[in-house]
């Protein structure tokens, strides 16, 4: 079953007088279970799609359909309510709230969910057990290195079991041997029956997706397996 | 809530030189009005007291013309006005809620009266058996006026602390003789307010009574005054009531009656009226009130400028923590729940400040009360509505920043990092 469905969706951004056309008639579908890079060079539109995918913009024309659900004319209110239920966010630069605790960190998606205090703290545990951070759970980020504070993100958009995790370049911000660590968690969720769709221009991490689209002036193309070219 | 509340100190505690400078705005005015209020409700207290506390229910009737108290050292014996005889007083005394009546004459303002080479520059009363009484005055040493002194029209006096040191420099007067207008009087007694209520007013010329800065007084005999001033001088009236709530109805009752008793012409210019105690207590605090109401005006603005104040720095807050914003709409918290964060944020702030600021205000008032002798009353209700107001105005100079937060777009939020 497809969870993200998106059809002739295109994104113009106002740049002075002209409308400029970031994203031109993408149609994709993400599976249940898929585990997908996108790659493609900077500026390609790469955020502007992980945006539109994760409910944090709209699109200017097309159709999204997120887990059965169009997604079309939606208050703002209802679209965070959508990202807190069915996504999961892990940014380039981590994200993480500098005066909060790694679990409490982890905890703040289940607080906008509305759980008890006592079930988030220990699902927060659990999330970040399961990154392999139970050292780590009442350090401030300025306390953990890039690598464990990227796993906290990763705890943190574990936490609400969304049924998609959304990665921009996690490993971007991040040397080689992190990096491998953030991938080794990605594949054992994936194992898990996760779905993620992950942005990278690090041909080495694409490799570990199951598939590779590539996007290029706005156009997505496909490409199985771990193509390293990019035209 | 809670959780916000601790998060607001949390963030005012991290920043603590500048939630100090932002909340002075707000402490400097909540200080000044509690001030300025503790001192109003304080003289007003006092006010009160000084007049109608202490079991002192006297008003006083006087002949007015044209709605002025009428002065018998400038304007002679006013035509067509009759002389209030002993029925007349006992007519008085049958109104409902009079204790006693005394009758008196006065003088303001007298020159010609001597002790050795000493001139009184005081008052001059003569007074009836009931006067001192219903005045609440003591005897405090020698003896206040027999029946005797006043059937045979005896040329003794009493006289006053202030007249011992203004006439006799401090010397025991009793059994001394000062001239009057050629006339040589016996003073046989020193007279004082009872200690029950010792007033100190001395803001109307109504309370000459009172007066402690006077000159001093000196009382005769109403029978022998005459024979330094005239006959047939209109009289004033001391009434005595029963208690405080009827002073003002038994004046006008009292001021009604004579009127039309002791006045010929229904055309006249002249009247009697009361000045009860309770009125003039009122007067004075309106008049206190109406002054200080224009300071609380000015503190206001104060307070005006210090919620400016925590706009202006609940937007610099909003811009630094951008990405912090974003992060929580990203993970899906709704607008509500930033607008409240940053609006008990806001609160907190001025909250706190309305707090420090009563503390202040209470602290000096009491520093003014000890060094001015002035007397403040802490008000309870003051307090509460100062601290409620300063929440208020969190809230609203808190509601800008707060909803340009809310409505933050998360991806513009997210990138600026
Ligand atoms: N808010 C915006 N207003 C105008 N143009 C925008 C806006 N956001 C993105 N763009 C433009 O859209 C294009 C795609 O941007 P996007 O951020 O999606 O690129 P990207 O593929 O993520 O690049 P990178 O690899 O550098 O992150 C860029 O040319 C950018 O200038
Ligand atoms: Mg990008």
């Amino acid at each position: 079953m497809a969870i993200v469905t998106l059809t002739d969706i295109c994104k113009d951004y106002q740049q002075g007088a002209e409308p400029v056309r970031v994203l031109k008639n993408i149609n994709l579908s993400v599976e249940q279970g898929d585990y997908i890079a996108i790659m493609g060079p900077s500026g390609s539109g790469k955020t502007t799609l992980m945006n539109l995918i994760g409910c944090l913009d709209v699109p200017t024309s097309g159709s999204y359909v997120l887990d059965g659900k169009d997604l079309k004319d939606l208050s703002d209110d209802a679209l965070a309510d959508i990202r807190n239920r069915y996504i999961g966010f892990v940014f380039q630069n981590f994200h993480l709230l500098p005066k909060m605790t790694a679990v409490d960190n982890v905890a703040l998606p289940l607080l906008y969910a509305g759980v008890p205090l006592k079930e988030r703290k220990a699902r927060a545990e659990e999330a970040l057990r399961a990154v392999g951070l139970e050292e780590r759970m009442t350090f401030l980020p300025n306390q953990l290195s890039g690598g464990q504070c990227q796993r906290v993100a990763i705890a943190r958009a574990m936490v609400t079991k969304p049924a998609l995790l959304l990665a921009d370049e996690p490993t971007g911000a991040l040397d080689t041997a992190s990096g491998k660590q953030i991938m080794d968690i990605f594949r054992q969720l994936s194992q898990e029956g996760m779905t993620i769709l992950m942005i990278t221009h690090e041909p080495g991490i694409a490799q570990c997706a199951d598939k590779v689209y590539h996007i290029l002036d706005g156009r997505l193309r496909t490409g199985e397996g771990g193509s390293t070219d990019e035209e | 809530m809670i959780e916000n509340i601790r998060l607001a100190f949390q963030g005012i505690w991290s920043h603590k030189l500048r939630s100090v400078l932002t909340m002075l705005g707000i402490i400097i005015g909540i200080a000044a009005i509690i001030t300025i209020v503790s001192t109003i409700e304080g003289t007003n207290e006092q006010i009160k007291e000084n007049l109608i506390g202490a079991g002192n229910n006297v008003v006083t009737v006087q002949l007015n013309k044209d709605g002025y108290p009428y002065d018998m050292t400038w304007e002679g014996i006013p035509q067509g006005v009759r002389v209030i005889t002993e029925d007349t007083r006992k007519e008085l005394e049958q109104i409902r809620g009079v204790e006693k009546v005394s009758l008196y004459t006065a003088r303001q303002y007298v020159d010609q009266v001597y002790y050795q080479n000493n001139q009184f520059n005081g008052e001059v009363y003569g007074i009836d058996e009931n006067f001192l009484n219903v005045y609440g005055y003591q005897v405090k040493s020698g003896r206040g006026f027999t029946r005797e002194d006043l059937e045979s029209f005896r040329k003794v006096a009493l006289v006053d602390g202030n007249t011992i040191s203004t006439l006799f420099g401090g010397e025991d007067p009793i059994g001394r003789s000062l001239e009057m207008k050629g006339e040589v009087f016996t003073v046989v007694g020193v007279v004082a307010l009872s200690e029950e209520f010792a007033p100190t007013i001395n803001s109307y010329n109504e309370y000459w009574l009172y007066a402690d800065t006077s000159a001093g007084a000196i009382y005769l005999p109403s029978a022998v005054w005459p024979s330094v001033y005239s006959f047939d001088e209109p009289q004033s009236v001391a009434i005595q009531v029963t208690n405080t709530d009827v002073m003002t109805t038994v004046g006008k009752e009292a001021a009604d009656l004579l009127t039309a008793k002791q006045i010929a012409d229904t055309e006249s210019t002249f009247d009697y009226r009361s000045q009860d105690m309770l009125e003039q207590a009122q007067q004075l605090q309106s008049m206190s009130q109406s002054t200080n109401t224009q300071l609380v005006w000015i503190a206001s603005i104060s307070l005006l400028v210090g919620g400016i104040g925590v706009m202006n720095i609940m937007l610099v807050s909003v811009t630094e923590r951008t990405s912090e914003i974003g992060l929580k709409k990203a993970i899906g918290a709704k607008k509500r729940r930033i607008r409240l964060q940053f609006l008990t944020e806001a609160a907190v702030l001025t909250s706190l400040g309305g707090i420090i600021g009563v503390a202040s205000g209470v602290g000096l008032a009491e520093l003014i009360s000890n060094m001015m002798q002035i007397p403040v009353s802490i008000s309870v209700p003051a307090i509460l509505i100062a601290v409620v107001f300063s929440t208020a105005i969190g809230v609203i100079f808190g509601l800008l920043p707060a909803v340009k937060a809310a409505n933050m777009n998360p991806i513009e939020a997210l990138r600026r990092n």
